[in-house]
């Protein structure tokens, strides 16, 4: 199983490279819509991309109300 | 398709569908790319009646009121269709709106039965309004095994066998209570009968019709006037197929066109925009000999559907893109929100007409929409028939307030008589909309004047309903605004939500306060924030019980600041 910290460190990477930024403008707590400047479908474009990398599934709703890493990271960490 | 004249309420005529088109696949439903449902008219009937069996014996009567919080699903078509069956009133609830803001509808709504999935309710016996609820049976979808319901039934549990008594309801009848807003403030229930929906179904099926082997793929929230009428009424008293997917993710949306081979959907500015985004960089990536042929053949499309679509003829010149559509798609709807033009019209010249209109729910789903007689990119089309348009006070450029008048306007609002005196004057409904109609008879609009703003996911937000996110803020008073209310833009689009503050004396606007706005605002949800604040020297203009008086102090900060004022959030 991944730790929390690493799982977090994984989508941060994996959220830099899916929307072509630079890794270091990306923090744990920040809004991602801003920070990235996104809609909530390319929102769920990345939660695919995640979810191919942990190996879990997370219906959409999970995803509802979620805007920053950590807390996505938490909720794709309960399902590891 | 059914011929409704003669219907008095959506279960008699939703009752001879069903019987009228025994083997037509009515639903089927999807999760991801695995098929979950598919059930014919036959199917749907014998689920659904032994549910009515069992609201009945639950003590279900005419004019009881049961709400649905689901996302699109065939349980909820076959729940809406048992509470019609047994002369109840549907209340369709957001999903998306939070356990609080259910629990706050479902008081006001006065439902007295719940149908729910699962994740949902958990959150709603969570909340701590939970305890106060008045719900007499909640019934339950897809709840793990050993889940705890609260005291909740099992959807799937909840029948009885025999065969239900069938409740016959009046034209004039309730048949659903829609709220348009009011989660934060003043609940908006729109109280709309059956002849509301039977007409505005014979309206909009007269001029997109619907038939035994069309497929319409649901993915706007049911509880959304749009889907209700096209993804559930419309296709039923026409024997169609309704698709269900359980997710809105963009690659199993596009997937799901081909697979079930589309023939209509409804979709959001948000969605077509997605849509529009991977077509082009799809033609991108063609090598340069390609993407030639392809422009070309797109021009030639073009300028043979000018006056009119010709879909087998576009299917024919740029077949690689209608195959990626499932190869049946006729047309697409969308309204609510501002659409782009050009995103219409990039859709239209390859063949694909998107049908713009214009609707709000006090008058059911749609009041104009474009006939593609010819298309228009630029204009919201023309009045349905039996829909009655009027531009009131019009300025010197034919702009002013549009009213509607017809057989889909709402009855009222739900115990709110003063308001529905301000909404509906003399029999008109004034839609707080700028628009003006142009020589061709199209409504072409121009921003609002109501103090709301459309998202382009199609949620209506109102000021008034996210105030409390604020409440206890450092500062002396504060209030929410659309900015195209407090200076008004001929156009749509730039939609954003505006926090007016007004600082307590002395006090300096400082870094922790705009944290302060920061945190809260992100605890909405992301269509909920607001965009911008905006400080103001005076005191806010109040009432004698010390309500703000919004149009005074709109017309004061209209006087004093202007947009550029707004600092982004």
């Amino acid at each position: 199983m991944t730790a929390p910290d690493e799982t977090l460190e994984q989508i941060l990477n994996l959220a830099a490279n899916h929307f072509k930024v630079p890794r270091e403008k990306l923090t744990p707590d920040e809004d991602f819509f801003k920070t990235l400047g996104i809609d909530s479908l390319q929102a769920l474009d990345l939660l695919t991309r995640l979810e191919h990398h942990f190996r879990v599934e997370l219906p959409d709703y999970e995803l509802q109300g979620v805007s920053d890493f950590r807390t996505l990271a938490n909720r794709i960490q309960t399902r590891l | 398709m059914l011929n409704l004249d003669p219907y008095s309420c959506l279960g008699a005529a939703l009752r001879d569908a069903l019987d009228r088109w025994p083997n037509e696949i009515c639903l089927i439903e999807a999760d991801r790319d695995r098929e979950k449902t598919r059930l014919t008219y036959s199917d749907f009937k014998e689920v659904a009646l032994s549910l009515a069996r069992a609201l009945e014996d639950a003590d279900f009567k005419a004019g009881d009121r049961a709400a649905i919080i689901m996302t699109n699903q065939s349980k909820w078509l076959m729940s809406a269709y048992a509470v019609f069956y047994r002369g109840g009133v549907l209340v369709p609830l957001d999903y998306k709106l939070t356990a609080a803001e259910h629990l706050q509808l479902l008081q006001h709504s006065q439902a007295r039965f719940l149908i729910i999935e699962y994740h949902l309710w958990r959150a709603i016996t969570q909340a701590p309004e939970f305890k106060n609820h008045m719900l007499k049976k909640v019934l339950v979808t897809e709840a793990p095994l050993r889940a705890d319901l609260a005291g909740a039934y099992r959807w799937e549990e909840f029948r009885r066998k025999g065969d239900p008594s069938f409740v016959m309801r009046e034209r004039q009848d309730t048949a659903c209570i829609v709220y348009s807003s009011g989660t934060g403030g003043r609940p908006k229930g729109c109280v709309l009968t059956h002849e509301n929906y039977l007409e505005q179904c014979k309206a909009l099926t007269a001029w997109y019709p619907f038939w035994p082997g069309v497929r319409y793929l649901s993915i706007l929230p049911t509880n959304h006037a749009i889907d209700f009428m096209v993804g559930f009424i419309g296709p039923f008293v026409c024997g169609a197929c309704v698709v269900h997917l359980r997710t809105l993710r963009p690659e199993f949306v596009r997937d799901a066109f081909m697979r079930y081979k589309i023939t209509y959907v409804s979709l959001v500015p948000m969605i077509l925009k997605n849509l529009e985004r991977g077509l082009r960089a799809k033609f991108e990536e063609l090598s340069g000999g390609t993407r030639f042929l392809l422009q070309r053949m797109i021009a030639l499309n073009k300028s043979l559907t000018r006056r009119r679509p010709k879909v087998g003829l576009s299917r024919k010149l740029l077949p690689q893109v209608h195959a990626g559509f499932g190869g049946e798609l006729r047309a697409m709807f969308t309204g609510g929100a501002f659409m782009e033009p050009t995103t219409l019209q990039f859709f239209y010249d390859l063949g694909i007409p998107v049908a713009n209109g214009y609707g709000l729910t006090e008058a059911g789903t749609s009041l104009t929409l474009n006939d593609l007689k010819p298309f228009r990119a630029d204009t919201v089309g023309k009045p349905l028939p039996g829909v009655e348009l009027r531009v009131l006070s019009p300025d010197a450029d034919g702009i002013g307030e549009v009213a509607v008048r017809g057989k889909t306007v709402m009855s009222h609002y739900l115990d709110d008589p003063e308001l529905t005196a301000q909404t509906i004057v003399n029999g008109w409904l004034i839609t707080g909309d700028l628009g003006r109609f142009d020589g061709d008879g199209h409504l072409q609009l121009f921003g609002r004047k109501k103090n709301m703003i459309v998202t382009e996911g199609g949620k209506n937000i109102y000021p008034e309903d996210i105030e409390t996110a604020f409440e206890g803020l450092p500062v002396k008073e504060y209030c929410i605004f659309a900015a195209n209310y407090l200076w008004p833009a001929k156009t749509l689009g730039r939609e954003m939500l505006i926090l007016l503050l007004r600082l307590e004396q002395n006090q300096e606007f400082s870094e922790g306060l705009k944290e302060e706005i920061v945190t809260r605002n992100r605890r909405l949800p992301d269509f909920k924030r607001v965009g911008g604040f905006l400080i103001f020297s005076n005191d806010f203009p109040r009432t004698a019980s010390m309500k703000i008086k919004r149009d005074a102090l709109a017309e004061e900060v209209r006087k004093k600041l202007d947009r550029a004022a707004v600092v982004e959030l």
